[in-house]
């Protein structure tokens, strides 16, 4: 009970900082904004995905690729922010209250979740103003923002692992995010994986980015007209291989993460 | 019957330097140890191993009646912590920052409320409790550090260079809140780099170096070592070197000593102030000029000197420590 109850004390107190931090949120709403109107614009008109030739097809494809690109890179703000605290004092005082070990891990990734929502509600926002729509019904929509939050929750852990294994919160910054490169690049966010070559196509296929990708652009029903599908099981079950990769990736890396902070304890 | 913190032959690595190297401590219930050493003598590792945040290679620790290496947790509800650097969050107010600890210590979230009104008033932060701390001044944050420790009226305290940093005025405020606190019944192990302020506060007094207790008893007791109050003299002219000592020796109660290059002379005394006086006019009245004359209290370098035979060093090996008990 404990747990619960210090984490959400935890929560709290990040959430507060990040209403008197603004600019922390406003930063990291401008960089999706960007993508979304570069992609939309520079590369929209050369980019054809499925039989369609239009821009608004590739428009709403596109989508689902920032938000989740979005939610991956809030991984690098729950890093950073971790790093700083253990640098800080205040850890000690943590580590000499009487509360559940995890709990400041677990706050943490809970304020970021927070943070990730409103991110995405105003991302989703500037999508609409630019053309993008949803073709299926609400429920449906909001399972697909809910896979992308859920991912972004786990990879907050990644995140907390990271923070805590480095030394300073610039390199959990910069640790937080290079990977990601990588990552969100080699999969189906951007472009229509078929159209790679095959070594990269199973990487895109199997990476747990593209399954959240692929789930969320099926429940939005932002399919392109004519898009085929490749028939390896992530893509042809997006949301189940979804929802796996998310869990697993919490369970992992909430472990690691939890035992590394612990381990730096008493 | 050992008292509120007991710890036995603590010993503590980091890689190559032996921070800890078998320190043994004894506090009986409601008294008040002042840990003394300078940097990198293993001060802060000492509270760090006692109040759990970090683990001792070997060894045995007691606080507040419970081993400290096989029940943490139940520790950590009998103490409290305040650390050299100020644990608050900068960007909650002093209020929340004591609500919040309050809520840690897993009080209901009214109580912990009602708690930090009491403590923001007792520790004269009213007028700021709804500012963020990053405005307090330094001696306001280090005065909401130590109400965060007093939270839950703990029956144990660690202060880890408490007044560190701060400037005098506010030095003298702290100690007197500490004394306050301490007449209450608290039990408390203080660590310093200042003789005065354990002087001050303190019952008795444990002297580490290079991560052991060479010597422990009341400042009386350490000072009677040390030799206490000297006069030093410094004499314009060589020549009078001489008939200055001569001076010297009728006023003091031990030796004179003489750096010839310096023209310093220094005699150790009782009488204070008053002797001064007449060391002064007796040396006009022979018409011995003197560049500079003063009182020297025993400081920490001169317990250290008597006791070791080298001057305390501000040793780099501290940073590491402290950067390595962090990580």
């Amino acid at each position: 009970m404990s747990a619960v109850n210090d984490s959400l004390v935890v929560a709290r107190r990040n959430l507060i900082r990040m209403g008197r931090i603004p600019e922390m949120l406003v930063f990291g709403l401008i960089q999706p904004i960007m993508f979304v109107v570069l992609f939309t614009y520079v590369f929209g008109g050369s980019i054809q995905v499925g039989s369609s030739n239009s821009t608004q097809a590739y428009r709403e494809f596109l989508m689902a690729g920032i938000f989740a690109q979005t939610v991956t890179f809030a991984t690098a703000g729950a890093g950073a922010g971790i790093a700083d605290d253990m640098h800080k004092g205040l850890i000690d005082r943590f580590r000499s209250l009487p509360m559940a070990r995890g709990a400041v891990l677990t706050g943490r990734t809970l304020a970021d979740l927070v943070q990730t929502a409103l991110t995405l509600v105003v991302l989703a926002v500037v999508a609409l103003i630019v053309g993008w729509r949803t073709h299926e019904n609400f429920a449906k929509v909001l399972a697909g923002f809910g896979l992308l939050l859920l991912l972004g929750y786990a990879f907050s852990w990644i995140g907390a692992l990271i923070g805590l294994s480095v030394r300073t919160p610039e390199a959990a910054t910069s640790g937080g995010l290079i990977w990601l490169f990588p990552l969100t690049f080699i999969s189906n966010a951007f472009v229509d994986a078929n159209q790679m070559p095959s070594f990269l196509r199973h990487i895109a296929e199997w990476n747990p980015f593209s399954a959240t990708v692929q789930a969320s652009r099926e429940l939005f029903g932002n399919l392109p007209p004519g898009f085929q599908a490749s028939s390896a099981w992530p893509m042809q079950h997006p949301v189940w291989a979804s929802l796996t990769w998310s869990v697993v990736i919490i369970l992992v890396f909430r472990t690691l993460a939890v035992r590394k902070y612990r381990s730096t304890t008493a | 019957m050992p008292g509120a913190i007991h710890a036995e032959g603590l010993v503590k690595t980091f890689g190559d330097v032996r921070a800890l190297d078998g320190v043994d401590l004894d506090v009986p219930e409601g008294t008040v140890l002042g840990l003394l050493g300078p940097n990198g003598a293993g001060k802060t590792t000492t509270v760090r191993c006692l109040t759990t945040l970090l683990r001792p290679d070997s060894g045995k620790a007691v606080v507040a009646g419970v081993d400290v290496l096989k029940d943490p947790d139940a520790v950590r509800r009998s103490i409290g912590l305040s650390g050299q650097f100020a644990a608050v969050d900068e960007y909650l107010t002093g209020r929340e920052n004591l609500q919040m600890v309050g809520q840690l210590y897993q009080m209901r979230s009214k109580a912990a409320k009602a708690r930090a009104g009491e403590l923001l008033e007792q520790f004269n932060l009213a007028d700021a409790a709804d500012r963020p701390a990053k405005t307090y001044s330094g001696g306001m944050r280090r005065r909401l550090d130590l109400a965060a420790a007093l939270v839950v009226s703990p029956p144990v305290m660690f202060m880890d260079e408490p007044t560190t940093g701060l400037d005098p005025r506010n030095r003298q405020q702290l100690w007197e809140v500490i004394k306050q606190l301490v007449s209450g019944g608290t039990t408390l192990l203080l660590t310093t780099q200042y003789l005065e302020e354990a002087d001050h506060l303190a019952h008795d007094i444990a002297v580490v170096d290079h991560g052991r207790v060479i010597a422990k008893g009341t400042s009386d007791q350490l000072k009677a070592r040390t030799g206490g109050e000297r006069v030093e003299v410094v004499v314009h002219e060589r020549e009078h070197i001489t008939s200055a000592g001569e001076v010297l020796r009728g006023f003091g109660k031990g030796e004179v000593t003489v750096e010839d290059h310096t023209r310093k002379l220094t005699v150790p005394v009782t009488g204070g102030a008053k002797l001064l006086a007449e060391i002064i006019r007796e040396l006009d009245t022979r018409g011995i000029e003197i560049d500079d004359i003063g009182l020297r209290r025993p400081t920490l370098d001169d317990v250290f000197l008597s006791l070791t035979g080298h001057v305390a060093e501000t040793a780099a090996q501290d940073e590491a420590n402290g950067k390595e008990a962090v990580k």
